[in-house]
């Protein structure tokens, strides 16, 4: 069985490395409030490891049949300027998105 | 208002046309929304053309299922040429280039969408309070919630705005607001609608499902959205029945499993009453009832809360300000663009979440907490099996409370999810589950009463509840200020 961790509270450097991971830009109030949190939810969440998972599989999909898989053909899809026309700044005759300069 | 089903006959014998129903449900929504928010858009030149469209060819067409039928959807299910925002600011000016299938499959049944509804953003909340674009009030008491986070379909059709909505339901977010606005909310088991086209949150607990004012329309309903789509790889092969057919109102023999080791301390006394009455009917007219445990319910919302938010940071990781709606003004940088454009864009429950969900999922975490949540939810479905060897539904109520007031757990993200002790577990073990009006508090709320089938078993918790509505009077009450007719 896996060891339960009991969590420490998270700092605030804490919530900002998981920001970093996530790619969000957090205020310094959302940080401060999000440790907090955070930790009210995994102290709550401890009950999850007090349970015995010996030789439990764990569960990785909610349908118990397997997957009808479709044949491997080509079919239409949607075309590239629609996909592209919804994104800001994006030129949908070229079918290109655009992003702030990447190199150089 | 009338039923979808009396609306499609009444279009269909020549007493109506589809442009007055559709005329008259644009009016009600109209009046209502600027107290209910309960659609967020609302598209009327469109609806009326595809009424008109219905009406010219009602000789070819009105054996067609929903005909003329007015029908809200959530709005995080896409819908081609008209706004799709999930409750999100990031999404707040998106147009979907396509049509998710359950529209595609509304409309070939001869439906009309008049609009999207209100949710929690990106469908992650029990009460509508965390969209985006403020809270949906419950037409029973406008000072309280609908539920969430499908609050404004199950507000727009206990409103009878419209007879019929689909919601969606990761953790129970068409069943709550349906029990709290009273009306028939079902969640389909994993797999029997398709997911094209639904918006992401949770895809392993993900599912779209039907909210009625009658168990009749919400079977009509599922025949009609549900079966197997190639463009979802999760959905079943199983043959879609004619669940109508089911509703015979015989519950003789039927075994009903009642789980009275989960209704501990949070659970409302007037709701375990009102649940009992409808539970002792059912016995009355012949069904049996069962105890049964579900041994690891206790650990059912950690357990959903840790698999949803995992996924919900995976998922979510595709808004970055490139490829869909809402970008930050003035970013130099490709990672300032992500960063920037995501703190501007989210809410702060959807950053709550994939805060935590990138933690579960963090390297030195992720056995200790996904994994081990996954373990469990195969115990919670473990659980369900063995209650199924003996009984052919389990009875709980919806939720623990009637409708509470606005406000009053936004501040307590952990009170928010115990809301949802009843509901979670059908998710994680990817079953069928329904709610259905079974009274009223002594406050004039709406109480829910939840069957839960075995996975493909609609049939048999659609003519359990369709007995409920049969013999409780309060499931024909209306909301004050709504008019019967």
């Amino acid at each position: 069985m896996l060891r339960c961790r009991v969590p420490e509270p998270f700092s605030s450097a804490d919530v900002d490395r998981l920001a970093r991971l996530a790619r969000l830009a957090l205020t310094p109030d959302e940080t401060a409030l999000f440790s907090r949190q955070l930790a009210d939810f995994l102290a709550y969440a401890e009950q999850v490891q007090q349970v015995d998972t010996s030789g439990i599989v764990p569960m990785s999909h909610a349908s118990g049949a397997p997957t009808e898989l479709r044949a491997d053909e080509v079919v239409p899809s949607l075309p590239r300027e629609s996909s592209v026309e919804p994104a800001p700044g994006a030129s949908p005759a070229a079918g290109l998105f655009k992003v702030p300069r990447v190199i150089g | 208002m009338p039923s979808a089903l009396e609306i499609r006959e009444s279009i269909r014998s020549g007493r109506t046309s589809a442009v007055e129903v559709c005329e008259a449900a644009l009016t009600r929504i109209e009046a209502a929304n600027p107290i209910l928010n309960a659609f967020h858009t609302v598209d009327g030149e469109r609806a009326l053309e595809r009424a008109a469209a219905l009406d010219a060819r009602r000789q070819e067409d009105s054996h067609l299922p929903l005909f003329g039928v007015p029908v809200a959807l959530k709005d995080n299910i896409c819908t081609r040429g008209l706004r799709t925002t999930g409750g999100s600011r990031i999404l707040e000016t998106w147009v979907p280039p396509y049509d998710a299938t359950v529209v595609e499959r509304l409309e070939a049944a001869g439906a009309v969408i008049v609009g999207k509804t209100n949710c929690d953003e990106f469908a992650m909340g029990s009460s509508t309070e965390f969209s985006a674009f403020g809270p949906t009030r419950n037409p029973w008491a406008a000072d309280r919630t609908p539920g969430g986070s499908s609050g404004g379909s199950a507000a727009a059709v206990a409103a009878r705005l419209v007879p019929l909505a689909l919601g969606s339901d990761t953790g129970g977010s068409i069943r709550q607001p349906a029990s709290l606005c009273g009306v028939i909310g079902l969640k389909p088991t994993y797999g029997r609608v398709s997911r094209y086209g639904l918006l992401a949150f949770a895809s392993s607990l993900d599912q779209i499902g039907p909210l009625a004012t009658s168990i009749a329309d919400a079977a009509a309903c599922l025949s009609v959205i549900g079966g197997h789509d190639p463009r979802d790889a999760t959905s079943s092969t199983a043959p879609v029945e004619d669940y109508a057919v089911s509703l015979t109102g015989d519950v003789r023999g039927l075994r009903i499993g009642v789980t009275r080791s989960l209704f501990g301390d949070g659970l409302d006394a007037e709701i375990l009453s009102a649940c009992d009455r409808s539970l002792e009917m059912l016995r009355e007219a012949g069904a049996e009832l069962v105890d049964v445990e579900l041994p690891h319910s206790a650990q059912a919302i950690a357990v959903y809360y840790l698999v949803a938010m995992a996924e919900a940071s995976s998922n979510l990781s595709r808004y970055d300000g490139v490829r869909y709606g809402y970008r930050a003004a003035g970013a130099g940088t490709l990672g300032e663009l992500y960063d920037r454009t995501r703190d501007e864009g989210f809410g702060l429950e959807v950053k709550r979440r994939i805060i935590l969900g990138t933690y579960v999922l963090s390297s030195g975490y992720y056995d200790a907490y996904y994994l081990k949540a996954q373990q469990v939810r195969t115990l919670i479905r473990q659980d369900y099996e063995r209650a199924f060897e003996r009984v052919d539904v389990v009875a709980m109520p919806t939720s623990p409370t009637a409708a509470f007031k606005l406000g009053e757990r936004t501040e307590d993200p952990l009170q928010m999810y115990l809301s949802d002790v009843f509901t979670v577990g059908v998710n994680l073990a990817g079953l069928p589950g329904v709610s259905v009006p079974c009274g009223l508090t002594a406050g004039r709320l709406p109480i829910g009463l939840q069957f839960i089938g075995r996975a493909m078993g609609e049939a048999t918790i659609l003519r359990v509840a369709d007995a409920v509505e049969r013999v409780t009077p309060s499931a024909r009450e209306l909301p004050p200020d709504v008019r019967p007719g």
